[in-house]
């Protein structure tokens, strides 16, 4: 769809309806694939803290994970739009973790190769990563630091062959099985550069962790100890992590948006359908009037929520697009939708738990799981602390 | 609390149990009959004592194990102190004070949470006693009490509401008495929780405690001190949780100072404490009412409802400063943030305790 005119956002405002009749089907076969492939192993996978590696090769084999790659390397895209879908229609398989080791490999260590790498590095990384043959993960947060760039404190430095990594990360998404990673490392005094480094290097090790939330996640803490790697390693400029990662935490903030929003409705379809069949004081729960408005706020919040994650998905299009959008507002809106949707997702599971009453805190209901996993994703996906900086820094406010 | 509870916090935590011995060892200290009269081995002393336990179990570090001794030192023994015969209260009060018998508190069934007046588990009169059957769930300590002080249906059926309920005292281990499940709980992980089943379980006659038919108005009057106990023990672990941030926030500003640290973390933590310090005010005051013995539904229900809802909210608060962390398992903090969420929902959902405001302000 092109544009009918020309305005400050590239005419991104005037895509409607967002999606066409393309991704109308994709959603379609999407909504199918997860239903045969994810969701019927869902509370399984929960319980063993684990799915089959062999999912990312399903979920290649079905061209998902090229949908926003050219298919110079092995993708049908790029398209934003097609992305978003797939990205929708997993969220509604409601597992956090599977979700969580999923986006790790292909909205942030695929995403980071695509925008920095060489042609080499893109065979090397992006094809097998796109067919889900090998995976990656991508390595920035420090303990006790996060993702402050300023703070990390992960080196490299620079020897006859290339460089020599030394450090800490954690908490690394998909990190515990992953075949490369993408990781930060201090090169200068002021400079922080990124390095795709292949995980059997000599001085790599690993261990898994548990978190509150995404507990089907491989998540891993990750000890770099003199890891030599070649000068090919570097990914993008010397000491230019920042912008790279800029534009790849956008993407990932506004996937992770979009995901968020999905499991929002899950679980609001869950409470509600609990709510229908429970009964107490002789009527079913949601014939309270109390719970049949706590419903409708919970649906406006999502409403609210979505519609602020599609327009920033508007921006990114037409920013990808090559439309005149203005950076801070792609910024902007990005980090006030994630806020938006982040939030209500914790809402909405934490009154999930609340209208189950006891059994919103027992394991075998699936309530637990989504507060969990909606804490979760509002702690990993960018701490509510450096959105709120991001929207101020937009608002011509610094500290 | 420190020295010989918290040491083993995480260790119980994953074993998803602490030790029968750790009743005992509290026993032996004089901890489990604060307010039991001292003809029955108590300390015969006031309300503000089991204020202080309350307050302390908190430092254990683990919310299961306070809530696991509330249950045994007030929630299930307190209606033998006001309702028992002396022979009641010499078989079941003395031992639970001793901490050698573990009491449970069997009101919530499947079907009948927050609704009290739903209880379908009957007792039926016998040759020399009753006859029990039914279904309890979510009950504290149930996997391995040797008594359990429940709620059960002698007369009418759900329909009519808040008549026909009675209070028993049930041993365990009686034939057709099962624990049918252990329940695997978010949070509060180092206490068991039991389904249990009762099939055709026979009690004598004098295992009815109190008068019969009148277990709804006596669960009642439980579940008050039952809810400012929950109350007390929401805003100390908000303290500990509280605490434990404003180390974590100053350890990060030390980090930063070269930024100038933050004022909007430490404003946070200024609205953590203010929210803390009103609820501990609400709690006094409600624990000094009910120590007086004066009425204090509406209060306690208040209090209950604000302590709860402040407990969450200061855990999350908690998590969302300490997210540098990433959301790592097992950190106290974010044990604090599983625990505090049953507060909203055990000893009576937050909805609960609004329609009892909502009734007791004439709306």
């Amino acid at each position: 769809m092109t544009p009918s005119r020309t305005s400050a956002d590239g005419g991104a405002g005037t895509r409607l309806p967002l999606f066409g009749d393309e991704h109308d089907a994709l959603r379609a076969m999407a909504r199918t694939f997860v239903a045969r492939e994810i969701s019927p192993n869902v509370e399984a996978w929960e319980r063993a803290e684990d799915f089959p590696r062999g999912l990312f090769a399903t979920v290649g084999d079905a061209g998902l994970f090229g949908l926003k790659f050219a298919e110079r390397w092995g993708g049908s895209g790029p398209d934003l739009l097609a992305e978003a879908v797939w990205v929708q229609e997993l969220g509604r398989a409601a597992s956090g973790g599977l979700a969580a080791d999923l986006a790790a490999h292909a909205q942030r260590a695929l995403l980071h190769v695509d925008v920095a790498g060489t042609d080499a590095q893109k065979q090397r990384y992006l094809e097998p990563g796109v067919s889900g043959q090998r995976l990656g993960a991508v390595a920035i947060a420090e303990p006790g630091v996060g993702r402050d760039l300023e703070a990390i404190a992960t080196r490299a430095q620079r020897i006859s062959t290339g460089w020599l990594l030394d450090g800490r990360k954690s908490p690394v998404t998909n990190g515990a099985w992953c075949d490369w990673v993408v990781v930060a490392a201090r090169t200068g005094a002021g400079g922080v550069t990124l390095f795709v480094v292949d995980t059997d290097a000599p001085g790599i090790t690993r261990r898994r962790l548990r978190t509150l939330g995404w507990r089907s996640a491989h998540t891993a803490h990750m000890v770099f100890d003199r890891v030599a790697v070649p000068e090919d390693a570097v990914l993008g400029e010397v000491d230019g992590a920042d912008r790279a990662l800029a534009r790849v935490t956008a993407w990932e903030r506004l996937a992770s948006s979009l995901g968020a929003v999905a499991a929002a409705e899950v679980a609001l379809e869950g409470a509600i359908a609990y709510a229908q069949q429970r009964q107490a004081f002789g009527r079913p729960v949601a014939r309270f009037q109390v719970w049949r408005h706590r419903f409708a706020d919970l649906a406006t919040a999502i409403a609210s929520g979505k519609a602020l994650a599609e327009h920033a998905l508007r921006l990114h299009v037409a920013h990808r697009g090559g439309g005149r959008v203005d950076p801070d507002e792609l910024v902007r809106v990005t980090a006030v939708a994630a806020m938006v949707a982040q939030r209500t997702a914790c809402e909405v599971a934490d009154e999930a738990v609340q209208v189950h009453g006891g059994y919103g805190y027992v394991m075998e209901f699936p309530a637990q799981r989504w507060w969990r996993d909606a804490w979760m994703g509002a702690l990993a996906g960018g701490p509510q602390e450096i959105t709120t900086r991001e929207v101020a820094a937009t608002l011509g406010l610094s500290g | 609390m420190e020295e010989e509870l918290a040491p083993h916090a995480d260790e119980w935590e994953q074993l998803g149990r602490f030790p029968d011995e750790v009743f005992r060892r509290m026993g032996s200290l004089g901890f489990l009959g604060l307010t039991v009269p001292e003809d029955y081995g108590g300390q015969g002393r006031d309300y503000w004592s089991t204020v202080v336990l309350a307050e302390e179990l908190a430092r254990s570090g683990n919310g299961g194990v306070a809530m696991a001794i509330i249950v045994h030192t007030d929630m299930a023994p307190t209606p033998i102190v006001r309702f028992g015969t002396e022979q009641q209260k010499r078989d079941y009060l003395e031992p639970a004070v001793r901490g050698t018998r573990i009491a449970c508190l069997g009101i919530t069934e499947p079907e009948a949470g927050s609704d009290v007046a739903g209880i379908r588990t009957r007792a039926v009169r016998g040759r020399d006693g009753w006859v029990i059957n039914g279904s309890k769930t979510f009950i504290t300590n149930g996997v391995r009490a040797d008594f359990c002080t429940m709620a059960v249906r002698t007369s009418g059926s759900p329909a009519d509401g808040h008549d026909g309920l009675s209070l028993f005292l049930v041993d365990t281990d009686l034939p057709g008495y099962h624990v049918t499940r252990e329940l695997d709980k978010l949070g509060m992980r180092s206490s068991d929780t039991a389904e249990l089943h009762l099939e055709d379980v026979h009690v004598p006659e004098r295992a009815l405690l109190g008068a019969e038919g009148q277990g709804f108005q006596q669960i009642m009057w439980e579940l008050q001190g039952e809810r400012l106990l929950a109350a007390v023990q929401a805003v100390a672990t908000a303290q500990l949780t509280f605490e434990r941030t404003v180390e974590h926030v100053r350890a990060r500003d030390a980090r930063e100072r070269s930024r100038g640290g933050s004022d909007a973390r430490r404003h946070r933590l200024v609205d953590v404490a203010t929210a803390i310090e009103a609820c501990r005010r609400l709690v006094y005051d409600c624990a000094d009412r009910w120590n007086r013995g004066v009425d204090a539904t509406l209060e306690i229900a208040m209090c209950k409802l604000a302590s709860a809802r402040t407990s969450q909210q200061v855990a999350q608060e908690a998590l969302s400063l300490h997210a540098d962390d990433g959301g790592l398992e097992g950190s106290p903090i974010e044990r604090a943030w599983r625990d505090a969420r049953l507060l909203r929902i055990a000893g009576g959902t937050d909805e609960v305790q609004r329609e009892i405001i909502a009734r007791s302000m004439g709306l």
